[in-house]
């Protein structure tokens, strides 16, 4: 108000008025809060990750590998662990879909919290750097991604034996060239822009141009790649297990539908059902979160 | 054009030159000794010096490295180790059926999703065009393996509709095995292309002369049939050509379970079987038809569109 009061003489020095101006973030999430079916998905996620993790810590579901009843019960109400019915050790198939959560959540983040930061250093410095550096890390990620997607991850996954631990490392070889290829096309088109030329006057390294000056004004790509990522991973994840070159000794969803395609034959559908649904649920939350964290971030809608 | 051809073969050298090597690192050094993957656990010394020397595995890796871009280069990758047939004829062989399961689908896909795009976007906003994206959205995120498994469960067990599965050379029975497969294929793919096109159409509508269009008075209905159309063939048709190198790909999981003899069942079975050499083969070769596919690409973009220039 004492601003608008000393208005009468122009020229007077008015008291410096703070105006806290709103980022692209703040504008971001109040479009998301208002997005009733972004707040849903977002609950959806945080859902299957709380299960994951009382998974992981013994909390819920254990042991899943009892027998509860006989071989292929059908599903029925009443005791928890025969919802979904018993697989043909008579174990209970939902005790597996939660494990088979555990996994899939546990190879989406690994995947995700690796790949995306190796993608965005890659990205960052061949786009900031050019030259030889750049012509390098693009000869690189053109080779990989010359090779059919499905196909590297089957030739890195085979060549590395089975298990969980092949499937992180081709998930993660294979997902950092998309983070790379947006992040060095954002560099290139930032690193020329005047701030950072102003920066650059200041006498800023390259490390603080790049990780402090370019980076926060790109960040929005990394959090819809994140979610990208995150899909992919849970799907490539239950094709590689599927394939038998995944997961071994334990339910993932992939070996539990890789079960199922005998099974349905003698009309045993719940354990695909229970692994297709349970896969389904959280790839659609993540889709459409990313959908709308797209929009909400696009800095042309306001 | 034949200078540009040229140059971009010359072009992609370095980038086969890379597959090559990533192929050959991950085959013949991180994954062990390979004769070793392929004899199984319980063979004799003989057995596995027998195949090391068939192979070309007891040579040293540089050797080892150079034999292999010389199978690339003349398109002859010796022997499977399952079947003993010659590679390059079972790749040969399985080009066919995977093209005739994947171009009529893909060309099924690509009329529906452009028509639907089509409809929805000139709607844009409305119920339909909600509707549309609502389902889409769930239609991606059903597991593949989900309509693969219910798709010949319910369609090909339960109802009787289709052969569960396999495959005939003859032409009235590819079409008996491929429609099921093909209703598959459409279903798990129309999904994403309606959403791509749909946003490739509405981005062409929030452009500057849609709204000198409007401005002059245009009707709806002609401002987008006529001017909006034209212009986002160039988006349309270059998805649709990039897609094309993908086909020859073929599905992998759908030709296994309806047991189309393709490359992508081939390459499944491969790795059921641990055959190094057919995977091996098949990666390279997959790849390679993938980068020439790709240069046959930019050539057609620069034929679609007006302001990209051969350089």
């Amino acid at each position: 108000m004492s601003s608008i009061h000393s208005a009468v003489s122009p020229l007077a020095p008015t008291q410096p008025v703070e105006i806290k101006g709103k980022s692209l973030w703040d504008h971001a999430w109040i479009r998301l809060k208002r997005d009733r079916m972004a707040i849903i998905c977002f609950s959806i996620i945080v859902f299957y990750a709380t299960v994951a993790l009382l998974a992981k810590m013994g909390l819920i579901a254990t042991p899943w590998s009892d027998v509860v009843g006989a071989s292929y019960q059908a599903p029925s109400s009443g005791d928890m662990r025969l919802w979904l019915g018993t697989d043909i050790f008579g174990r209970s198939v939902f005790y597996k879909v939660i494990h088979g959560t555990r996994i899939a959540m546990s190879v989406g983040l690994v995947t995700a919290v690796i790949a995306v930061p190796v993608g965005v250093v890659f990205g960052a410095v061949a786009g900031y750097f050019g030259g030889w550096i750049d012509e390098v890390i693009v000869w690189f990620y053109t080779t990989l991604s010359s090779i059919p997607n499905i196909m590297l991850l089957l030739a890195i996954a085979y060549s590395l034996g089975k298990g969980i631990t092949a499937i992180y490392i081709s998930l993660i070889a294979t997902s950092w060239i998309g983070m790379a290829r947006i992040m060095r096309g954002e560099f290139i088109k930032h690193k020329n822009r005047e701030y950072v030329i102003a920066a650059d006057s200041l006498g800023a390294s390259n490390f603080s141009k790049i990780f402090k000056h370019i980076l926060p004004n790109v960040s929005h790509f990394i959090i819809l790649n994140f979610s990208i990522q995150f899909i992919s991973a849970i799907k490539a994840e239950v094709i590689l297990s599927f394939l038998g070159l995944g997961v071994q000794g334990e339910p993932s969803w992939g070996v539990m539908i890789d079960d199922a395609k005998l099974e349905l034959a003698r009309g045993v559908w719940w354990q695909l059902a229970g692994a297709t649904t349970a896969m389904f649920f959280v790839v659609l939350a993540f889709n459409i979160l990313g959908d709308s964290l797209r929009d909400a971030l696009d800095p042309k809608i306001k | 054009m034949f200078v540009f051809l040229v140059r971009r073969i010359v072009g992609s050298i370095p980038v086969i030159f890379g597959v090559a090597l990533v192929v050959f690192v991950l085959f013949n050094i991180v994954g062990g000794d390979p004769a070793l993957q392929m004899v199984g656990k319980h063979a004799t010394a003989q057995q596995i010096a027998d195949i090391r020397r068939e192979y070309g595995l007891d040579q040293p890796l540089f050797v080892q490295f150079f034999n292999y871009l010389k199978e690339i280069l003349t398109f002859e990758f010796g022997r499977s180790y399952a079947t003993r047939q010659k590679i390059s004829d079972m790749i040969l062989n399985g080009i066919g059926p995977s093209l005739s399961l994947a171009v009529p689908a893909f060309l099924v896909t690509t009329v529906l999703a452009v028509s639907i795009g089509l409809v929805v976007s000139y709607f844009r906003g409305k119920l339909i065009d909600r509707a549309t994206v609502l389902l889409c959205v769930v239609g991606i995120s059903i597991p593949s393996l989900g309509y693969i498994l219910f798709g010949q469960y319910i369609l090909a067990y339960k109802m009787n509709l289709f052969p569960i599965s396999g495959f005939d050379y003859s032409w009235s029975g590819r079409i008996e095995y491929l429609v099921l497969p093909a209703i598959v294929w459409i279903l798990l793919s129309v999904g994403y292309d309606v959403r791509f096109y749909r946003t490739a159409l509405l981005e062409e509508t929030s452009q500057d002369y849609v709204r000198t269009a409007r401005a002059k008075g245009l009707s709806e209905p002609r401002i987008f049939f006529k001017h909006v159309l034209k212009n986002s063939m160039v988006p349309i048709v270059t998805n649709v050509i990039l897609e094309i190198p993908l086909l020859i790909l073929g599905a992998f999981l759908l030709e296994s379970f309806f047991g189309i003899p393709g490359i992508g069942s081939i390459t499944i079975d491969a790795i059921h079987n641990s055959d190094l050499p057919v995977i091996k083969a098949m990666a390279t070769m997959t790849s390679l038809l993938y980068i020439f596919g790709n240069i046959m690409t930019d050539v057609v973009y620069t034929l679609v569109d007006p302001r990209v220039k051969l350089k």
